[in-house]
């Protein structure tokens, strides 16, 4: 006798995150057979409208790639560009740079950590998450001028300098995360109920990680020491010793499980903690700009003709540019990576076999920012035989395996 | 595993490639105030050498595929697989950027997704996009662009020019 399974499409409204993004499944009673990805109804096309641009206006441009790391597209960009037409940037952009992408991170970590507590039905983390994170961007306010898409970076420094006025403000925030250190570790990692829920779920070994070429995060929960701030440092990390972290470092083990992606992220927020401690120590005199007027720059990078890729460690892993520039005021070629474009086939092994219920809280383990991995419109017909579980639906069955089992 | 410098995997690609290297060039640039150097490396390889490169690669270390870039240069379609071999230390680090030229007529290529199966999401961009035909990708359906687009028509190639044109010929 055959086992019968059943299909049940996800999407394209997320069933995790608010966005477009289709997961067919293939389900036999409770667990999950077979999944089928199918993303793109968020493609904008950004590359290309990047054709029509000069290099300045792409940096703006990058920078909306993607809301939440709307400094690591730019950071990388910039590095491309730099790269192909051999621009040096001052050391004192470079820590400032460095000091934006790591605030930029503790926001991030945070900002999935409440999302992913919400998954699994505990609101009041939420809101206490996402209390704790916006101590960060009233600094990231304070220190650029916004909340999100800074318009800090330039190709060759920054746009704006951090001044000693502004040193009071940035350690009062510094304190106020290793003071918030013991509640996150409290209510993510020592709660029973949120490791019941993550422990031994959605599982990916190590060779998977490495097989399906994930980054960030992801990779490193399942062991992987992959992070190009420790492999190919840059601007102020190359004066550091980052060390990749695994979650064997707070568990003593490597299981590749939701959990162990919880663990990575709220140590990460601590590291980038020590890492703009030590930017701010070092932080050296001097210019924040290379070339300050934009025409003789842009006039620069007309005559320029190379090729260049610039890498940045962004909160969900690397983000990869690459640049060819031909002499003219439009790049040939711009192509833009985010890390959830590789990350996207680990969800392959992760919901292999998981619960129908556990769905919302894998998906949402590798934090998928799917505007920044989809650069066109689709529309999804689904024939009438099909059910369609809403994100409603699907939050409830989520919420209520929770209560199940903490009675 | 032992770490290769960049000279040493250089050498040891231009040792087992020989004259199926088209271009090679070692790239070097320094970061941080204390300006340590860093290593790239820019190969271009006949089309035909292409995956016994990769394979070069993956006696070393597990290489790691970021992405393909595409271009159209309007006689040939150029590909550049960015790989990184080596992570795990400081400084440690390699990335080959590997090029490949395709006819623009009919652009074909090996798939390397049986060697790495994450190469698949990218393999899947460059087909539709660039309309290169992988030999191998066991995934043939469209990933970012809809299933009812048209089949001759390839958003990143330079004739192109954007929705008016593509939304006039539909119409």
């Amino acid at each position: 006798m055959s086992i019968s399974t059943y299909k049940i499409p996800i999407g394209p409204i997320h069933p995790s995150l608010a966005e477009p993004m289709t997961f067919n499944f293939e389900i036999s009673g409770e667990k999950i057979q077979s999944v089928d990805l199918a993303p793109g109804d968020n493609h904008r096309g950004i590359e290309f409208m990047g054709r029509n641009r000069n290099i300045v206006q792409i940096i703006y441009l990058a920078e909306r790639i993607c809301g939440i790391c709307s400094a690591s597209h730019p950071f990388a960009f910039c590095r491309a560009v730099e790269n192909a037409a051999g621009i040096e940037v001052p050391p004192r952009a470079e820590y400032i740079r460095v000091i934006i992408a790591e605030l930029e991170r503790i926001h991030s970590h945070i900002l999935w950590a409440g999302i992913a507590a919400e998954e699994l039905g505990f609101n009041s983390v939420l809101y206490l998450s996402w209390k704790v994170r916006e101590e960060v961007l009233d600094l990231l306010e304070i220190l650029t001028g916004n909340r999100i898409n800074y318009g800090m970076y330039m190709i060759g420094g920054v746009r704006r300098d951090i001044s000693e006025e502004h040193m009071p403000r940035i350690m009062k925030t510094l304190q106020y995360y290793k003071d918030a250190y013991q509640t996150l570790e409290d209510v993510f990692l020592k709660d029973p109920s949120i490791a019941l829920r993550t422990k031994n779920v959605g599982i990916m070994t190590y060779e998977d990680a490495l097989h399906l070429t994930s980054v960030g995060p992801t990779a490193r929960a399942s062991g992987v020491k992959k992070d190009v701030r420790q492999d190919q440092p840059y601007s102020a990390y190359a004066d550091m010793d980052i060390k990749a972290i695994t979650p064997d470092i707070y568990s003593g083990e490597v299981n590749g499980d939701v959990y162990d992606r919880i663990i990575v992220r709220i140590l990460e927020v601590f590291q980038s903690v020590q890492i703009i401690e030590y930017c701010l120590d070092n932080l050296p005199e001097g210019e924040i700009l290379s070339e300050p007027k934009i025409v003789k720059l842009l006039g620069t990078l007309k005559k320029a003709k190379g090729e260049g890729v610039g890498r940045h460690e962004a909160p969900r892993g690397e983000v990869i540019h690459y640049i060819k520039l031909n002499e003219s005021e439009n790049p040939e070629v711009w192509k833009a990576r985010a890390p959830t474009y590789n990350n996207l086939m680990s969800w392959l092994p992760m919901l292999q076999r998981q619960e129908i219920a556990d769905i919302p809280i894998v998906i949402a383990s590798i934090d998928p920012c799917i505007g920044c991995m989809d650069r066109v419109t689709l529309v999804d017909s689904n024939t009438s035989k099909k059910q369609v579980l809403t994100r409603e639906e699907l939050m409830k069955l989520s919420i209520a395996k929770t209560r199940r089992i903490l009675k | 595993m032992e770490f290769l410098d960049a000279k040493d995997l250089l050498s040891y690609l231009q040792d087992n490639l020989k004259e199926n290297i088209l271009d090679s060039r070692l790239e070097t640039r320094t970061a941080g105030v204390k300006k340590e150097e860093f290593h790239n490396i820019w190969l271009e390889v006949k089309r035909e050498k292409f995956r016994d490169t990769v394979k070069l690669f993956m006696e070393l270390q597990y290489p790691h595929i970021a992405i393909i870039a595409g271009n159209d240069t309007g006689e040939k379609i150029e590909l550049v697989y960015l790989f990184s071999l080596f992570y795990g230390e400081k400084f440690k680090e390699i990335s080959i950027n590997l090029k490949v030229s395709l006819e623009r007529e009919k652009p074909s290529i090996e798939s390397i997704t049986d060697l790495i199966p994450g190469a698949q999401t990218t393999e899947r961009e460059t087909k539709e996009m660039f309309g290169v035909e992988f030999i191998g990708l066991p995934e043939m359906r469209n990933i970012f662009l809809p299933e009812d687009f048209p089949k001759d028509i390839f958003p990143f190639r330079k004739e192109q020019k954007g929705l008016d044109e593509l939304v006039q010929k539909e119409s």
